[in-house]
């Protein structure tokens, strides 16, 4: 479980933490998209030193990034490695039956390395600065215009407010549950694929049953204290868009700005 | 079967910038045979320690023996299974492991991994239900059907099933009604006396001092304090310094001190407690 640093909060207090969520949230997806613009070296070397500069700015240890790219390690490999040698040239540099290296597939290949490390480095930078419940709120507060196709978006914002506060009691119980099946000598990932399945069934049935019961004492627990459905509520969690946001996001356009011009430069 | 903790420390997330000590150069002894308490504050440690015992949790560095099976920080996760077996564990509200389709198998769950023949799995199942104090008839009947407490039950005599020559419990009580509370502690005295060792962990000073041969206090991942309950809870320093509640009865003779009546020691359980007041009223 502590291995996987994507999708992890750590909490600290430099000045990509002080941002308001929803820009964060909505200007990592934007810059996701403005990676696709980027087409030669300068201008993937301009986008990069602007993320390790977003990084510096976050405070927090290089090494978290680092962590960051260990789940996605094999599909960053296998898809440089299809580049590098199916990446059709006319002037190869080795052949050899189907395969080809080249210069321009080592080129491209370099591009797409740094393009997933790009999106990796950002949205790891993202979800380690902002806890869920942020991102739960940005959510519901992005949605709001879907209101008007009666999309019932406080539902849904209070869903996944429920799913993220459960998600770390889910995982408590299911360890619970697999140390207590352990110790009456459940063996799990040992034997072949079907023993393996079938030693799942003694977490998972626990599991769901438990999850219902909470569902249900929750739901109680909600209506005793006043709760009839998501209309007509106030908010306690209240986001404020301030001059750093701003900053931020005339940064965002000026960096979208220089890039267009180092594409065609 | 004795269990040695020899240095004992371990580390939650040692690779973290987060890390955290959930035992700090731990050594103690727990004697065969003999009722254990293991007593402290939330968070210090307790649960962390037991873990140990049946390698669910592996020291950072030191050892543990358990009889001739030695866990070290390199212990690996394979053949386990005859250290579980010797080392039964009920969890804090066990009644979340419960997943057969009826309390027949889910008690023969255990026995069967331990590798016991399907008739002496049935055969411990009847033999445990009615050791738990519930009825044969609720055999046949879904672990999800009874009441909480029954099913606390059950999944003790889960536990017990695959006959464990340690038993370890993590505040086995907790939650039961008074009733219920005292039939499942004597449920486990009567396992030690017929042999077994038991560690108890609990927060009920009142349980230390009616059932417990030998009792350990954990603070902040540190052992401060093991030996004889009478002893540990006449130890001055530890109720001080507020690591330590007493036992009602203690606590009542501590009120009675005031008013006149003269204890060298604090009598712990309330046997204790009436003969002293009696002694010394006839004395006077």
């Amino acid at each position: 479980m502590d291995k996987i640093i994507l999708g992890r909060y750590l909490p600290g207090d430099s000045i990509i933490y002080q941002l308001d969520p929803r820009g964060k949230f909505l200007l990592t997806f934007y810059f996701v998209g403005i990676v696709f613009l980027a087409n030669n070296v300068v201008s993937y070397a301009f986008l990069l030193a602007f993320v390790l500069f977003a990084v510096y700015l976050s405070k927090i240890n290089f090494g978290f990034f680092i962590k960051g790219l260990k789940p996605v390690f094999w599909l960053i490999l296998f898809t440089v490695a299809l580049q590098l040698l199916f990446t059709p040239s006319s002037h190869p540099l080795w052949h050899w039956g189907i395969f080809t290296f080249s210069k321009e597939g080592l080129v491209i290949a370099g591009y797409i390395f740094i393009r997933f490390v790009l999106i990796i480095f950002i949205s790891t930078l993202l979800t380690l600065t902002t806890t869920p419940i942020e991102i739960s709120d940005s959510i519901e507060s992005i949605l709001k215009p879907l209101k008007k196709i009666n999309f019932p978006v406080t539902q849904v914002a209070l869903m996944l407010s429920i799913a993220l506060r459960f998600v770390p009691l889910l995982v408590d119980e299911t360890t619970k549950i697999m140390d207590a099946q352990r110790a009456r000598g459940v063996d799990f990932g040992e034997g072949g694929l079907i023993k393996r399945i079938k030693s799942f069934v003694p977490i998972l049935i626990p599991l769901f049953v438990s999850s219902f019961s909470i569902a249900y004492d929750l739901a109680i627990a909600m209506e005793s204290r006043g709760y009839k459905d998501g209309e007509g509520r106030s908010k306690y969690r209240v986001l404020s868009w301030d001059k750093r946001d701003n900053i931020m996001l005339f940064f965002m356009a000026l960096v979208t700005v220089i890039l267009l011009f180092l594409r065609s430069y | 079967m004795e269990i040695i903790f020899e240095h004992v420390t371990h580390a939650y997330d040692p690779n973290s910038p987060t890390v955290n000590l959930g035992l700090d150069d731990v050594s103690f002894k727990i004697q065969d045979k003999k009722f254990t308490a293991i007593v402290g504050q939330t968070g210090s440690g307790k649960s962390t320690l037991v873990r140990h015992i049946n390698a669910l949790l592996k020291p950072t560095s030191g050892t543990i023996t358990v009889g001739d099976r030695v866990i070290t920080p390199e212990t690996n996760n394979k053949n386990l299974k005859p250290l579980r077996k010797q080392v039964g564990m009920v969890f804090q509200f066990p009644e979340s492991q419960l997943f057969e389709e009826t309390v027949e198998k889910d008690i023969m769950f255990g026995p069967m991994n331990f590798g016991a023949s399907e008739e002496d799995a049935r055969a411990a199942a009847h033999k445990m239900i009615k050791m738990v104090g519930l009825d044969e008839s609720h055999l046949s009947q879904s672990p999800f059907d009874l009441s909480g407490g029954q099913m606390r039950r059950v999944a003790i005599a889960g536990v017990l099933a695959s006959d464990p020559e340690t038993i370890i419990l993590d505040e086995p009580t907790a939650g039961l009604d008074p009733v219920g509370r005292q039939e499942i502690m004597d449920l486990f005295k009567n396992l030690q006396e017929q042999g077994k060792t038991i560690i108890l962990i609990t927060h009920n000073m009142d349980d230390v001092a009616n059932y417990a041969d030998e009792m350990a206090v954990i603070h902040r991942g540190k052992l401060i304090a093991e030996g004889l309950p009478q002893e540990v809870f006449n130890n001055q320093e530890l109720l001080q310094d507020d690591l330590l509640t007493l036992p009602k009865s203690a606590a009542f003779a501590k009120e009675l001190s005031r008013k006149g009546f003269h204890f060298d020691r604090l009598p712990i359980t309330i046997n204790e407690l009436g003969t002293e007041i009696k002694e010394q009223l006839n004395g006077d």
